[in-house]
């Protein structure tokens, strides 16, 4: 077995409905352990969906007019955007930069990428309370060209579609589309640079949600550089989901859904991921020491949120960025993956301060916004569907292993010398070389 | 360069589509609260002085947008500082201050360029050009006005499984008929008083100056966040009446003006340095395919 898919043949409505029927049985155990807690909670989450729509909000979440906003936005939004982030990142590094050496694992994090826009914004569908109204914004049941929400709004949506547009090859291998699949590749790289356009623009846009919501956040996170910080944190928040990820589907998927050569390069790539999120936490760190200084706030940070606010900067800014460095320079992937993990945790507290623990930090415990059990389920729910539609198509699409034969042809083909001065071939390569460059050893770096 | 002119238009082709619906997306002027030419915004002058506490304003403002009617009898309502909620859009509190008792009335301060309304994304907030601040059904209830607004006042109905977004809205059905706002008409005492905002705030500096004894030289909503369309009168320093003195005199659309404004720049310039940067790695691959021959 050399690790590419077997190339399906499709010619007729007939065929794609019987290939559909195979490909929709489960390719693995159903009895996991992770199956059986992720299961109930799914199914629970999707009947109290259908309550809330019917009850109202204040049926489901807490209920309370100081504050707006509470984990539906504050956690899925807010941190799935920012975890979405490796996606623009890894695309930025294989289709722009060219780093050949990462091509292996841009599927994946691009894959993860749009599925987390999609059920984030479909928990932001969940959380609007006239949802019937949703397409208000995109249908110009008119525009409301001067607000923040507007802008990120359309940004999701067109960042959602160069996602898929990103992806699309992929699927177009695992149906065996040929002619849709050279069509879509050669968008690749168009769809890169506007993708990377907007999710600068969204990523710090979230931020500039909150610049309104002046004296209700607490001046140790407030600043006017809000759009700034979210934009740099995505940075290495984006990465280190990648990292956390490709090391669970590296291990936890079967041998055949992986390509052994992608899997041997995948500790390689950790420490050059660990560096890029190294030298994005410092340059991150300064520029919130920076804003501190200027803040003068001194004062505040012998207080209950002061001490909150150093165990950010300290225990999960500053000490996963050490254990980053200590891994590159040591060339261990085992503290870069902890430090990935903290550097996870440090953005989700980071996010959540702003909608939700910094936000009217002032009131009494009995008024702040404290998750019900049921907005728990349901945020629980939505992330582990997430987990199972991904693993469901990295079980049948070639995200992890090498695309079918016929596609490494076309690829070869693409980039064959006639064509090579070119540029339009190249623009979508997708696995360029069938990850050979990668066996050996013939790669270049960041 | 090895660009031959299909390769030339596609790469065009894929940048305009790219621009196209980015363009339409640029901000337009901020323009939430700018006064046309002929028209001035209307306000409420509230004079806290002459405040009895009676609640009738309450009463009235809830007899005229059909939410449930307060028993302005009840005294207990005044034991704590209350807001507004989904079914008040109007409450009077009490504060007891070195003056003694002072009452003061908490609603939509109607901005002149309000938080809410560049906050909304659908301008289902408007700013309209009369004045009042009012809330329309294609609200989405994203809730980002209530984040947005410097006064904390629009609420929400969590409890409706089609809810609507309650606030002051200076009465404007009213107001379209040439009508006051229910809670001036039913004001006994004359606290409050309808009018332009030029002739509120000369009425309100002739009192202070005519009675410089009885009021704290200030009116508050003035300047605050960037002139509100209600102002008040006290007798003491307005944070002892439950008023934030630390909202500054910046209009709050004003504060997310300069991100909006660099959307327009990455929109046109990111795309064309990544453009850049990408042809650049282009040719270092291509040297590098054409020196290593054949992978």
């Amino acid at each position: 077995m050399n690790g590419t898919t077997p190339a399906a043949q499709i010619s007729s409505l007939r065929d794609f409905i019987l290939f559909m029927r195979g490909e929709l049985k489960p390719k693995g155990k159903m009895l996991t352990p992770f199956n059986l807690i992720s299961g109930p909670i799914i199914l629970v989450g999707a009947a109290l969906i259908l309550y809330r729509f019917f009850a109202g909000l204040g049926s489901v979440v807490h209920n309370s007019s100081e504050y707006p906003w509470g984990i539906w936005i504050g956690f899925i939004v807010m941190v799935g955007v920012a975890f979405a982030g490796g996606a623009y990142v890894t695309a930025f590094i294989v289709y722009v930069l060219r780093g050949e050496k990462y091509h292996s694992i841009v599927r994946m994090a691009v894959l993860n990428g749009f599925l987390a826009y999609v059920f984030y914004a479909g928990a932001i569908l969940l959380d609007l309370g006239r949802w019937w109204n949703i397409a208000n914004p995109l249908i110009g049941n008119r525009f409301g060209v001067n607000s923040v929400l507007f802008l990120v709004a359309w940004h999701f949506l067109l960042y959602m579609i160069a996602q898929l547009v990103e992806i699309s090859p992929a699927f177009a291998e695992w149906l065996g589309f040929k002619k849709a699949r050279k069509f879509l590749t050669s968008l690749t790289l168009g769809a890169v640079i506007i993708g990377i356009t907007l999710s600068t623009l969204h990523q710090s846009g979230l931020g500039a949600l909150f610049l309104m919501a002046k004296w209700k956040i607490h001046p140790l996170w407030y600043t006017e550089f809000i759009p700034l910080l979210f934009f740099v944190s995505s940075i290495f928040a984006g990465l280190s989901v990648v990292i956390f990820i490709g090391t669970v589907s590296f291990r936890c998927f079967d041998k055949d859904r992986i390509d052994e050569g992608y899997r041997r390069a995948w500790d390689d790539i950790v420490i050059d991921l660990g560096k890029a999120c190294a030298i994005t936490m410092f340059v991150y760190f300064l520029l919130q020491f920076l804003i501190f200084v200027h803040g003068r706030h001194w004062s505040l940070l012998n207080t209950g949120m002061g001490y909150w606010y150093l165990a950010e900067m300290v225990g999960l800014l500053l000490l996963p960025g050490l254990l980053f460095s200590w891994g590159v320079k040591s060339g261990n992937p085992a503290p870069i993956r902890i430090a990935a993990i903290l550097t996870m945790i440090g953005v989700i507290i980071n996010r959540v301060d702003y909608s939700i623990i910094a936000y009217k930090w002032y009131l009494p415990l009995r008024e702040r916004y404290i998750p019900t059990i049921m907005e728990v389920v349901i945020t629980l729910a939505i992330v582990f569907t997430m987990v199972w539609v991904f693993r469901w198509i990295v079980n049948r699409v070639p995200i992890l292993k090498k695309p079918p034969q016929w596609a490494i042809e076309q690829e070869q083909e693409e980039q064959s010398p006639a064509r090579v001065t070119a540029l339009a071939p190249q623009l979508g390569l997708t696995m360029a070389d069938g990850g050979n460059s990668i066996d050996k050893g013939n790669t270049i770096s960041l | 360069m090895g660009i031959d002119r299909r390769t030339f238009l596609k790469g065009l082709g894929v940048g305009i589509a790219g621009i196209v619906p980015g363009s339409s997306l640029l901000p337009g002027r901020l323009e939430a609260g700018q006064t046309p030419p002929n028209k001035e915004f209307m306000g409420v002058l509230v004079d806290t002085t002459r405040c009895v506490g009676c609640r009738s304003c309450e009463l009235a403002c809830a007899e005229a947008h059909n939410l449930p009617i307060p028993d302005i009898g009840d005294a207990s309502v005044f034991e704590k500082i209350r807001t507004t909620s989904e079914t008040k859009r109007s409450v009077v509190n009490r504060f007891n201050t070195g003056k003694g008792e002072i009452f003061a009335k908490k609603q939509c301060m109607h901005c002149n360029q309000p938080g809410c309304v560049s906050a909304c994304p659908v301008k289902a907030m408007e700013k309209r050009k009369e004045g009042p601040v009012t809330w329309d059904t294609n609200c989405i209830g994203c809730r980002y006005c209530m984040v947005s607004c410097p006064f904390d006042i629009p609420k929400f109905e969590h409890h409706s499984a089609a809810p609507k977004l309650q606030k002051c809205n200076l009465c404007w059905e009213r107001f379209q008929k040439g009508e006051k706002p229910a809670c001036v008409e039913a004001c006994p005492g004359e606290a409050l008083m309808f009018g332009t905002r030029r002739a509120l705030i000369e009425e309100a500096n002739g009192r202070i100056y005519k009675k410089s004894g009885d009021y704290f030289p200030h009116i508050y909503g003035e300047h605050e966040a960037g002139g509100t369309g209600y102002l008040y009168l006290s007798s003491v320093p307005f944070e002892q009446i439950g008023f934030r003195d630390d909202l500054g005199t910046t209009a709050y659309p004003e504060y997310t003006k300069g991100f909006l404004y660099s959307v327009p720049v990455v929109l046109l310039l990111w795309p064309a340095f990544l453009g850049g940067v990408s042809a650049i790695t282009n040719r270092k691959e291509k040297v590098r395919r054409e020196e290593g021959g054949k992978l």
